[in-house]
C-alpha cells in the first residue's frame, strides 16, 4: 500500500492561488506531510474562498476552527500577536487536508477584543466554532451573524481559556469579584 | 399468639400501640421513587443499577419518574456545572415533600476532579443533600448501599421533623461500614 500524503504539495497550491499567494500568504510550514499556511488577517476570506472554489483544490469542509493564546510562550513580547486563529480544512474531492493560521488584529485589554473577519460566508460550519472562540478567548469575528456565548452562561464575565484567566474555582470567584470591584 | 410476637419483632413495639410513625416511615422508605438527574458518567452506573443485574427495584425504587412532581428522591448523578445549577434547583423545588437528595459520585459531592471555572464544587451549594456517595463512579452496589442508608435515615424520621435537623450521611464513614467482614467458614 503506497503512502498517500495528507497535504497537497506546496507548489501545487502556489500555482493555483497565483498572485493571491504573494499578496496574502506570509509563509508556509510543512511538517511530516502536513501543510500550514500563515495568512494575513485582512485576506483570510479571499484565501478561504479561493481554496474552496478552485476546481483542483475544493477545500469544502472546515473541520475545525480554534484559537491559540501565546501569552505564556517563552519568546512572547507584546509586539508579537497574542492570539492565532487556526482553520483546519478538508477536501472531500481530493481527500487532502490543509491548515491556515492567522492572527487577529488589535489589543486584548481594557474591554477591547482582537478582530478578524468571519469565514461563515465561506463555510457555514464555522458558525459555532467562531462562537466558541469568542466565548473562550474573546476574539471578535467581524461580520458574524450571531456572535454570542455558546458554552458559558450568557452573563458570564471573562474569557476562560485565556492564559491569564484563573484555573481553580476559588480563584475564579476572586477574579470576578475583583473585576466587579474595579468597575 | 405466634403472629403477635412475630409482628412485635418486625415492627419493634406492641402492635396495639403501634405508632403511626413506624408505619408511615416503613411505607416511605420501601417505595422511594427517584427522579433521575443523570448529568454525566455516573448516570451510566445509575442505569446499571436500574437494570437487571443490580436491580434497584428490589429495594423499592420501582419506577424512575421523569417528572419531579411524581418522585421523592433526587439522585444527582454526575458533574453539576454552573449553567445547570439553576435547573437543578428548579427541579428540586418542584418535588413535593417529603423529598430526599442523594449526591452520587465525586463530582456531585465536592466537584470531583474538576476544580475549574465551570463546575459547582459540590451539589450541596445548591440543594440540601442527605446521603453522599463517594466514587468515580461509585459501583452500583455503592449506590444501592447509599439508598439503603437513606432508608435507615428515613426510619429514624419523626413526623413533623424539620428538614434541617436531618443530618447528612457519608457512605463509608460509619463504624459499621468500616468493620472488616468475618470470613465465611464452610
Amino acid at each position: 500500500m503506497s503512502f498517500t500524503a495528507v497535504a497537497q504539495p506546496v507548489d501545487f497550491i502556489k500555482e493555483r492561488l497565483g498572485s493571491l499567494w504573494d499578496q496574502a500568504v506570509l509563509e508556509h510550514i510543512e511538517f511530516r506531510g502536513e501543510l500550514t499556511l500563515i495568512v494575513k488577517p485582512e485576506n483570510i476570506v479571499e484565501v478561504s474562498t479561493a481554496l474552496r472554489d478552485h476546481a483542483d483544490l475544493r477545500y469544502d469542509v472546515i473541520s475545525d476552527l480554534t484559537a491559540i493564546d501565546n501569552q505564556r510562550d517563552e519568546d512572547y513580547t507584546p509586539e508579537k500577536p497574542r492570539f492565532y486563529v487556526v482553520y483546519n480544512l478538508f477536501s472531500t474531492k481530493t481527500k487532502h487536508r490543509i491548515r491556515l493560521r492567522s492572527a487577529p488584529v488589535g489589543p486584548a485589554d481594557d474591554n477591547q477584543l482582537p478582530k478578524i473577519d468571519t469565514v461563515t460566508t465561506v463555510w457555514c460550519g464555522a458558525n459555532w466554532h467562531e462562537r466558541e472562540c469568542y466565548d473562550m478567548f474573546g476574539i471578535d469575528f467581524v461580520g458574524h451573524p450571531d456572535l454570542r456565548r455558546i458554552l458559558m452562561p450568557p452573563d458570564w464575565e471573562g474569557y476562560p481559556l485565556r492564559k491569564d484567566f484563573p484555573v481553580n474555582d476559588q480563584e475564579v470567584y476572586q477574579y470576578i469579584n475583583k473585576q466587579l470591584a474595579d468597575e | 399468639m405466634g403472629i403477635e410476637n412475630k409482628l412485635v419483632d418486625v415492627i419493634g413495639s406492641d402492635i396495639i400501640t403501634t405508632t403511626a410513625e413506624s408505619v408511615i416511615n416503613w411505607a416511605r422508605k420501601n417505595a422511594i421513587w427517584p427522579v433521575t438527574m443523570g448529568l454525566s458518567c455516573c448516570a451510566i452506573e445509575m442505569m446499571a443499577v436500574a437494570a437487571s443485574r443490580y436491580d434497584i427495584a428490589r429495594f423499592g425504587s420501582e419506577a424512575f419518574r421523569a417528572s419531579p412532581r411524581q418522585a421523592d428522591l433526587l439522585i444527582i448523578a454526575g458533574t453539576l456545572t454552573k449553567k445547570m445549577a439553576p435547573v437543578l434547583r428548579r427541579v428540586y423545588d418542584q418535588m413535593a415533600e417529603p423529598k430526599w437528595v442523594i449526591s452520587m459520585g465525586a463530582c456531585a459531592s465536592c466537584g470531583g476532579m474538576f476544580n475549574v471555572y465551570s463546575v459547582v464544587q459540590g451539589a450541596d451549594e445548591v440543594v440540601p443533600v442527605d446521603v453522599y456517595i463517594p466514587g468515580c463512579p461509585p459501583r452500583p452496589e455503592a449506590l444501592i448501599y447509599g439508598v439503603m442508608q437513606l432508608q435507615r435515615k428515613i426510619n429514624d424520621m419523626k413526623l413533623g421533623m424539620p428538614r434541617h435537623e436531618m443530618k447528612p450521611v457519608v457512605v463509608g464513614e460509619s463504624k459499621e461500614d468500616q468493620r472488616v467482614p468475618e470470613r465465611m467458614t464452610a
